[in-house]
């Protein structure tokens, strides 16, 4: 595949699970762990993919989301969205600000393959 | 059936609960048995003093037999009914069933009271737990750890060729992951227990180390006499979490210096002849939190003499507890703003003393000192950070007022104190609710 996704994480043990896994799928893996600048970081890396944390340090996820979708060169990026929390309403929170796919922790590796493969398509 | 056309009914259950026959009430009122038995079953109406006469030998209010069970009563049956639906109720003959069981009918208004008042009771503690944010950072923690522990150990079970170096990340992160996972679940089981319980464990960093200093009565014998250091006080408090640890320190080297600067004999000394914390920090040249805090830490001659000291930063947040019996602090969120801690945080370097009446039954009398003053050296970069002190001394009772004095009301927080009129009140109580 050869294709270039960011994950957007702030616990160094899901990072580097994570990682490894998409790595073994042929992606090729940036991490970034502070929501402060990570919609810069989106915009000068230009990946193909984020995986994109809730909770961050600085500036949530749904924040980060906005941005991206708010600036034309990012509007369309496929997002995939990991959150501690299931709820209806923050699914729907993160569906009405343009996420793609949404995965409650804890996953397994098979569901964040499968999401980032059918994103990876999709896009 | 109208509510006024059951008076009828009204007299027949009145006189039968007061063991009356049809015949001696109506020879008591002046007409016919006859009569009576129509009236009481409702075909005919009756009204001026017949009614008067009735009312006078029931003894009852003659309104209460025309107008039955009060309206708010009925209002709050088709509420009921309408609250809990499906159930067949006969709204329409709600009416008739108040005036013929007005007790039965109070039971439901009561019960469908009760419940709802539970139902708001649920509610409030809902919201607590929701915005609780150490129960929330907590399970945040808890699914972190899980997330990583599944994801890694996937990879461990499923990746046959997986060489020795990764294993060895993997295997040192799954440890990680798990001592984190007990950490968390250890303090949340400790919240968890300690809900509803003034007494139950820690939950917070703070509270673990606020729980050492209360099993040692905040004061700290190896400290005074420099046979120990704060490091060796921090391995012997043997505290469970690192941040309780690192807090610890933090407390113990500043406990350390106040007690160089202070020594405790002549502390207690000029102490016992000159309680006024102003004179003393004048006595030895040093400032007056300083002062508030030794005060603080002096062995106690009695628990029900406790002074207390509370700590707060610029934002108002509480960064340390030592309460004084009856004088009540939260354990999370905002504390009232009347305190004197906070009248001193609006106005750095000036010195506040005033005797609080805490809002409890017993009214128990404090007499306050607050300090509000910068943490670091005066400097032309960078933020101020404040730190503002209140020593909470308990007072016998209003004689130690002065004369013509009047101890400020005060509370706990809004979402427990009482006193609904408060000037100060940011929030509604939830003791409206039925706390």
């Amino acid at each position: 595949m050869g294709k270039h996704v960011l994950l957007i994480e702030d616990e160094p043990n899901i990072i580097e699970a994570i990682r490894f896994i998409l790595s073994r799928d042929g992606w090729s893996v940036d991490t970034h762990s502070d929501g402060a600048n990570a919609v810069e970081r989106v915009q000068s890396m230009r990946p193909d993919l984020i995986i994109l944390d809730v909770m961050l340090p600085n500036k949530s996820g749904y924040d980060i989301l906005r941005d991206l979708r708010d600036d034309p060169m990012t509007a369309k990026l496929p997002v995939l969205m990991l959150t501690a929390r299931g709820q209806t309403k923050d699914r729907e929170l993160a569906e009405r600000l343009g996420v793609n796919e949404f995965i409650t922790k804890p996953f397994s590796n098979s569901d964040i393959l499968a999401s980032v493969r059918a994103l990876a398509g999709a896009g | 059936m109208p509510r006024n056309a059951l008076t009828g009914s009204r007299i027949r259950d009145r006189r039968t609960a007061k063991g009356l026959k049809q015949a001696d009430l109506a020879r008591q009122v002046g007409i016919s048995p006859s009569y009576l038995n129509l009236i009481e079953h409702n075909r005919r109406r009756i009204g001026g003093k017949l009614l008067i006469d009735l009312s006078r030998v029931l003894e009852v209010e003659a309104t209460q037999l025309t107008e039955g069970a009060e309206a708010a009563l009925l209002t709050r049956m088709r509420q009921a009914a309408a609250d809990t639906a499906k159930t067949g109720a006969e709204e329409d003959r709600a009416d008739e069933f108040a005036g013929r069981f007005p007790g039965w009918a109070g039971l439901v208004a009561a019960q469908h009271d009760r419940i709802a008042q539970l139902e708001r009771t649920v509610e409030t503690l809902t919201d607590r737990l929701t915005h609780d944010p150490f129960l929330s950072t907590s399970l945040y923690d808890v699914v972190s750890s899980v997330t990583s522990i599944r994801s890694t150990s996937s990879i461990l079970a499923g990746e046959e060729d997986l060489d020795d170096e990764w294993q060895s990340r993997f295997l040192q992160n799954l440890d990680n992951d798990s001592r984190r996972l007990a950490e968390s679940s250890q303090a949340l089981v400790a919240y968890l227990d300690g809900v509803g319980d003034a007494q139950g464990g820690a939950t917070s960093p703070q509270e673990e180390l606020e729980g050492y200093l209360l099993r040692n009565g905040y004061h700290l014998p190896t400290l005074e006499d420099g046979s120990a250091t704060p490091q060796d006080l921090v391995a012997d408090a043997a505290l469970a979490s690192e941040p309780a640890q690192i807090l610890a320190l933090a407390y113990f080297t500043r406990y350390e210096a106040d007690a160089l600067q202070l020594p405790l004999e002549g502390f207690l000394e000029r102490f016992g002849t000159t309680p006024d914390p102003a004179a003393l920090a004048q006595s030895y040249r040093t400032d007056i939190a300083t002062i508030l805090r030794r005060i603080a830490t002096m062995p106690d001659e009695g628990a029900e003499q406790r002074i207390g000291l509370v700590t707060c930063d610029a934002s108002g947040t509480l960064t340390f507890r030592k309460e004084s019996p009856g004088f009540s602090i939260p354990k999370f969120g905002a504390a009232c703003p009347l305190w004197p801690l906070y009248q001193a945080l609006i106005r750095p370097h000036t010195p506040v003393e005033a005797v609080v009446e805490q809002a409890s039954r017993t009214a128990p009398l404090f007499r306050c000192y607050a300090i509000a003053q910068p943490l670091r050296p005066a400097s032309f970069h960078g933020p101020d950070v404040i730190e503002a002190t209140m020593l909470i001394i308990p007072l016998e009772g209003a004689h130690e007022l002065a004369a013509g004095a009047k101890a400020q009301p005060i509370g706990s927080s809004c979402r427990i104190c009482p006193r609904e009129a408060c000037i100060a009140r940011r929030e509604p109580s939830i003791l409206a609710d039925g706390f």
